[in-house]
């Protein structure tokens, strides 16, 4: 594999990471603070759907960014209340609301627009552009470090760089900020954080919110960034490699990066045969699909390392018995 | 109770069967989506266009998961509704165990061949005909002499899609590159546009500039990413021309639209019990050419593949099967 294919499939891997890195973000809060998530993938697959659909009505992908954002959050409003307000079991309330995503962004897109639940093409200002970076054709002379800056770093959408703008955020957020220790004190013990006088609700909910609005990114991105316009069951999944990812990263914000970086890659690697054929191994496109989740596995039965979730994950808190 | 359930039950299907003496014509559309621009889209129009000429009503459903197929279809033979059609090659074993459970209504069933019911009518096409034509149309507008080919879900049947492009691509440039990639291994292999899109950039990265998608709803992100990066792109099944003007160099038309009408036309009189081969000689399958990609199709170009055609049409050229054996003599996959 020469410099230039190299710099091909990382830049491939970019783009295919970013949603997956949002979506992890996104469950590594709501974890964090003891409420599973396994609806990521529904909460991605409404903003998608709503960004799309508002970006065609208005033209504009900021107002489409601002809906996919709303469409999100209010998925995540409903886990929370079913969830942390009454007590229901976290698990199945978000499995419940993958399904009801996956059949209601249709219903809607196909009443708004008529073309079998998708959205119209997106053009011009209803899409994300690829940002061109300063310097990019001074750089382009530095060795090796250049065509890096300007196949890898540089030309993707606005999303991306928020999106790695958050990860040291989220490591800010949750191991230098006061709310940070109460999040991730709600996720191990939450009767202790009770006991010092801090809402319990209020914190959960907090994190749920922050999980929509994350999610609510990763969606808009798929639909206005990636591709243009929403599609069914565009996410195809992306919700569950980003909880593998997850558990894979063992709910830390760096390792979050890494993980879904490592599963891009895969995901990259996966779509040029070519490459790997000239490497002289012969591995299946399939093998390299699946690996994300066997990692995931190999992570979770101790044999790299030791995944331990957060202890109250997946508990209502109940204050009194 | 139990006996009175079954007595009720027994009652009421009676109710149905013989309020259903009209026998409406009836449609089960594949986990692609009715509207998906492609396939399934092209069975509605036909049954769109029976519906318009003769003022008649069909009955339609659409797949959502894999475990409603037999549900589904026991559903609408009991409701009386003959012929039953349904798209797609994932309903052929489940149509087997059903159809002996319903004699008197007539199935017809396309993309399949490998049934023996005396009430099935089984609806192939000759995708390889179609595609040898739309590769050979790539070949020729292609100035990097490499050539990309994205399918959906690896199947053998979009297999057969490749080969015959693949085989259209080597017969005007014999030293040619076709790349060939499979979306994935699942259904969601249909629906992942932005992987699609992924596949065409990665392919363009390796030198192709006109990509061919038989990937369903993933098939739009191809066209669409090529349509973004400069490149040509073809479409599949429906007539996609006008999804990129001018982006869209033809489409691999597969008149599955024909078969839906023709179904429904014949009514409860469908000859049943035999395979239909839908091919370029029957006009089965072909290639698009409308006001959105006239200016791509150069008139030699249109000389050539018409020329193939004919000799296909006439037994002259035969283009290799995959399906016929499992192998291309023009690619690996």
């Amino acid at each position: 594999m020469d410099y230039a294919t190299f710099l091909q499939i990382l830049d491939t891997t970019v783009r295919l990471a970013t949603p997956l890195l949002l979506a992890c973000l996104a469950g590594l809060y709501s974890e964090r603070a003891g409420v599973f998530d396994i609806g990521l993938e529904g909460k991605m697959l409404m903003a998608a759907m709503t960004s799309a659909a508002v970006a065609a009505l208005t033209g504009s992908v900021w107002v489409g960014l601002a809906a996919g954002i709303l469409g999100a959050l209010l998925f995540a409003l409903v886990h929370g209340l079913a969830s942390i307000t009454f007590r229901g079991n976290q698990l199945i309330s978000g499995v419940a609301l993958n399904f009801v995503a996956s059949g209601i962004t249709v219903l809607i897109a196909q009443d708004l627009f008529g073309q079998g639940g998708r959205t119209p093409p997106l053009s011009g200002g209803a899409r994300f552009n690829a940002i061109s970076l300063p310097f990019v054709d001074s750089l382009s002379v530095v060795p090796i470090l250049g065509p890096m800056y300007r196949e890898v770093i540089s030309g993707h959408t606005f999303l991306v760089y928020v999106a790695a703008a958050l990860v040291p955020a989220t490591w800010w957020l949750l191991y230098r900020t006061r709310f940070g220790l109460r999040l991730r004190a709600v996720g191990e013990n939450p009767a202790s954080v009770d006991t010092a006088g801090v809402s319990v609700i209020r914190l959960r909910f907090t994190a749920v919110l922050i999980t929509g609005v994350l999610c609510g990114l990763a969606g808009a991105y798929m639909s206005t960034g990636l591709q243009a316009g929403f599609g069914r069951e565009m996410t195809a999944g992306r919700g569950y490699i980003a909880l593998a990812a997850l558990i894979f990263a063992k709910w830390r914000p760096w390792q979050a990066l890494g993980a879904t970086m490592l599963f891009g890659f895969f995901q990259a690697l996966a779509l040029r045969p070519d490459v790997i054929a000239k490497t002289g191994l012969s591995i299946p496109v399939p093998a390299l699909d699946a690996l994300p989740y066997i990692l995931t596995v190999v992570v979770l039965a101790g044999i790299v390392g030791k995944a331990i979730p957060p202890r109250a994950g997946g508990e209502p808190y109940v204050k009194e018995r | 109770m139990t006996l009175m359930k079954t007595l009720l039950g027994a009652a009421a299907t009676l109710a149905l069967s013989s309020a259903m003496v009209s026998a409406d014509p009836a449609i089960i559309f594949d986990l692609g989506g009715k509207f998906d621009k492609s396939f399934n889209e092209a069975a509605f129009n036909g049954a769109t266009k029976w519906a318009q000429e003769t003022g008649g009503t069909f009955k339609e459903l659409e797949m959502q998961s894999e475990a409603q197929r037999e549900q589904a279809l026991r559903r609408l033979a009991e409701s009386g509704a003959n012929p039953v059609v349904m798209t797609g090659f994932a309903f052929g074993d489940v149509l087997n165990s059903v159809a002996p459970d319903f004699p008197d209504t007539k199935f017809a069933i396309i993309d399949v061949d490998w049934l023996d019911q005396p009430n099935i009518l089984q609806i192939a096409f000759s995708e390889h005909e179609g595609s040898y034509l739309v590769g050979m149309m790539a070949g020729l507008a292609s100035k990097t002499n490499t050539v990309g080919f994205v399918g959906g879900m690896d199947v053998p049947l979009i297999r057969k899609f490749g080969c015959g492009y693949a085989q259209g691509v080597k017969a005007v440039k014999p030293d040619a590159t076709v790349i060939l990639n499979m979306t994935g291994t699942t259904p969601a292999a249909w629906n992942d546009p932005v992987k699609g899109a992924e596949i065409a950039k990665a392919q363009k990265s390796q030198g192709a500039d006109v990509i061919y998608a038989a990937a369903g709803g993933t098939g739009v992100g191809v066209l669409q990413a090529a349509a973004d990066e400069g490149i040509l792109s073809i479409g599949v099944d429906s007539n996609q021309n006008y999804l990129f003007p001018g982006k869209v160099l033809t489409s691999m038309l597969k008149r599955v639209d024909n078969a839906v009408y023709e179904a429904f036309k014949a009514g409860a009189d469908l000859e049943t019990g035999k395979v239909k081969v839908m091919n370029l000689a029957s006009d089965g399958v072909g290639y698009a050419l409308d006001e959105h990609n006239a200016a791509l199709v150069t008139p030699e170009m249109k000389a050539t593949v018409d020329a193939a055609a004919e000799k296909i049409k006439s037994g002259e050229l035969v283009v290799h099967d995959y399906m016929s054996d499992d192998t291309c003599p023009a690619a690996t996959f």
